[in-house]
């Protein structure tokens, strides 16, 4: 019997030939990724425990991203802490601001992500960068400060569940549409405790960040991680950002999946999830109309370049509807420049959305968009839930930046034009 | 272990819910406290007594992988969450910080708010005596036994590092 990706990575972490799902291992960590949010408990449980060192500190990125720029004191005062331990530390990668970005989209395109890797970070959506063949989940604090003490960390090995998505997509529909409607297909728990792995033509022919979208959400579905096998698309884009060498492990042909599942996505339409759940997905030509206050485009779901792209098509010469504030964030510096120089930015401001610097924001009800009781917000962010944008009397809908763009523009949620055209 | 429970059997009660990102600038358990479950009820806090348990349904803890969750809840009192079933990360933190999590369908479908329970680990029971009912639970695994034994992951790192 073969092995899955994910149980590859894990036995070459634990110094074993193979490990099987349900089995406990100690697994060595590559890269322990910190923001500011869970690493200052962290800290303080390092220190209240024998004053514990970071055992690696090449392996450890900084990368505070949630409520930076600060946005009160208390905010400023966590990232004061973590910088004056990282110094104490000797950790080298701290991305300040002008250099930051959201983490896991800044940690892929600085090339700390490589295949056959171990990533972790106090973050729910360090999923995203299994996209690039490395196993990467969420822990909390506490694991995160055993990490740092140690350089390994507990886990059970997941079973997978394969998800052959094949068939064309139409135009106007995206990763996001994709993952969408597979969590509305099983649910906000319908991978509890395992990796999901994406396979089929549609996968193949996603660009790596639309893999990155497909991998970010697999936590909504309650998955421990997201993994796409690596292939020519993988190896380029990992060797145009990191120079370090790795290993490149796949899915044998005969690996044991807990499930299969197979998408056929020729029919699907653009996609969005009602509140309060990510799994309340319908498609946008299903909800009738509902009209918006606010669409925000950003996060480590949806606020890399491609993304920002696909908004400003839908955006270019049009104004945002009267009433409608449209909040547009750039996921990483790099990311922001490059709009910038393509003129993406241009198209946003002319159009009256605002443009901010990179932050996770909004997204989880930080700063820069928070909703009023009462407001509404299409966004492209990954979590619908009762007041995660601010008032627990606020909606989110989650849709592509397309569909957000298009909606700005029309004033209520509504299918892209890219959709329509065709 | 004693307290009476506090019922919520709505299913994937996530963290947001359990402590709301607006108070993530903060990470001292006290502090975090004062606002444990703030989003589902506004009273939670002023309810629960030390010692008490949450019952809620299936899917406690999803989304954010904050521990801030667990602190909330351990500073505002809670001994245990006894659920259907929990979301991974929340699970991981519940057993991280020798905070019990208990999967107990049976419990969440016949407990009621201020019902007295009695939960013992080492049985695998949680009794309720308001009710004179008893319900068997999935049993804790050893490792996580070994860990809430110890007090805590930290307490098992400390021995290896200083080891």
């Amino acid at each position: 019997m073969g092995s899955t990706i994910t149980e590859k990575i894990l036995a070459a972490h634990c110094g074993r030939e193979t490990v099987r799902p349900g089995e406990l291992i100690n697994a060595e960590i590559d890269v322990i990724m910190c923001h500011d949010v869970t690493t200052t408990p962290a800290i303080d449980l390092l220190k209240t425990h024998g004053n514990l060192h970071v055992a690696y500190p090449e392996r450890v990125v900084i990368m505070p991203d949630h409520f930076v720029p600060n946005k009160d004191i208390k905010s400023a005062e966590m990232v004061a802490k973590i910088r004056r331990w990282a110094k104490e530390e000797k950790i080298e990668k701290f991305y300040e601001i002008g250099r930051h970005g959201v983490c896991h989209a800044l940690l892929p395109e600085q090339g700390h992500v490589r295949p056959g890797t171990t990533i972790i970070c106090g973050d729910s959506h360090t999923s995203t960068h299994g996209a690039l063949g490395a196993f990467a989940t969420g822990i909390g604090s506490t694991d995160l400060a055993a990490a740092l003490a140690t350089g390994e960390l507990w886990f059970k090995v997941p079973e997978t569940i394969l998800f052959k998505i094949h068939g064309s997509l139409q135009k106007g529909v995206f990763a996001k549409d994709v993952i969408l409607e597979i969590i509305r297909r099983i649910g906000v728990d319908g991978a509890l405790y395992k990796a999901m792995e994406f396979t089929g033509n549609v996968v193949e022919e996603f660009s790596v960040e639309s893999r990155m979208t497909l991998c970010n959400m697999a936590i909504e579905a309650g998955a421990k991680s997201g993994i796409i096998n690596p292939d020519e698309k993988t190896l380029d884009y990992v060797q145009a950002h990191s120079n370090k060498i790795f290993d490149v492990y796949t899915s044998d042909p005969d690996a044991e999946y807990s499930d299969v599942i197979d998408i056929d996505v020729s029919d699907l339409e653009p996609m969005v999830a009602l509140p309060h759940l990510p799994s309340n997905g319908k498609p946008v030509s299903k909800i009738g109309d509902i009209p918006i206050d606010q669409a925000w485009l950003g996060s480590c779901t949806n606020g890399r370049i491609e993304d920002l792209r696909k908004a400003a098509a839908e955006m270019k010469g049009k104004k945002v509807a009267r009433g409608v504030r449209m909040i547009v964030v750039p996921a990483t510096s790099d990311i922001w420049r490059q709009a910038n120089r393509e003129g993406l930015l241009d198209i946003f401001m002319e159009a009256g959305a605002t443009v901010s610097a990179p932050t996770c924001g909004a997204c989880l009800g930080g700063h820069m968009g928070i909703l009023a009781a009462g407001e509404r917000c299409v966004s492209s962010t990954n979590r619908n839930f009762v007041g995660r944008m601010g008032s627990p009397e606020s909606e989110v809908y989650l849709a592509s930046p397309a569909t957000v763009a298009a909606s700005a523009i029309a004033g209520k949620i509504v299918n892209p034009n890219a959709y329509k055209q065709d | 272990m004693k307290g009476k429970a506090h019922c919520y059997p709505r299913d994937h009660i996530n963290t947001d819910e359990i402590i709301p990102a607006r108070y993530l600038n903060m990470d001292q358990e006290r502090e975090l406290a004062a606002h444990a479950m703030e989003d589902i009820d506004k009273t939670f806090v002023k309810k629960v007594n030390e010692g008490d348990f949450i019952v809620a349904g299936e899917d406690f803890g999803c989304g954010s992988s904050r521990e801030h969750a667990v602190w909330a809840l351990r500073g505002a009192g809670i001994r245990a969450v006894i659920a259907g079933s929990f979301a991974r990360i929340f699970y991981r933190n519940c057993i991280n910080n020798g905070f019990l999590a208990i999967e107990c369908p049976e419990a969440v479908r016949k407990v009621h708010t201020g019902d007295s329970l009695t939960i013992d680990v080492k049985s695998g029971k949680i009794l309720n005596e308001t009710k004179q009912e008893s319900y068997t639970f999935t049993p804790v695994p050893d490792f996580a036994l070994q860990i809430l034994e110890s007090g805590g992951l930290m307490k098992t790192i400390i021995q290896k590092v200083k080891a």
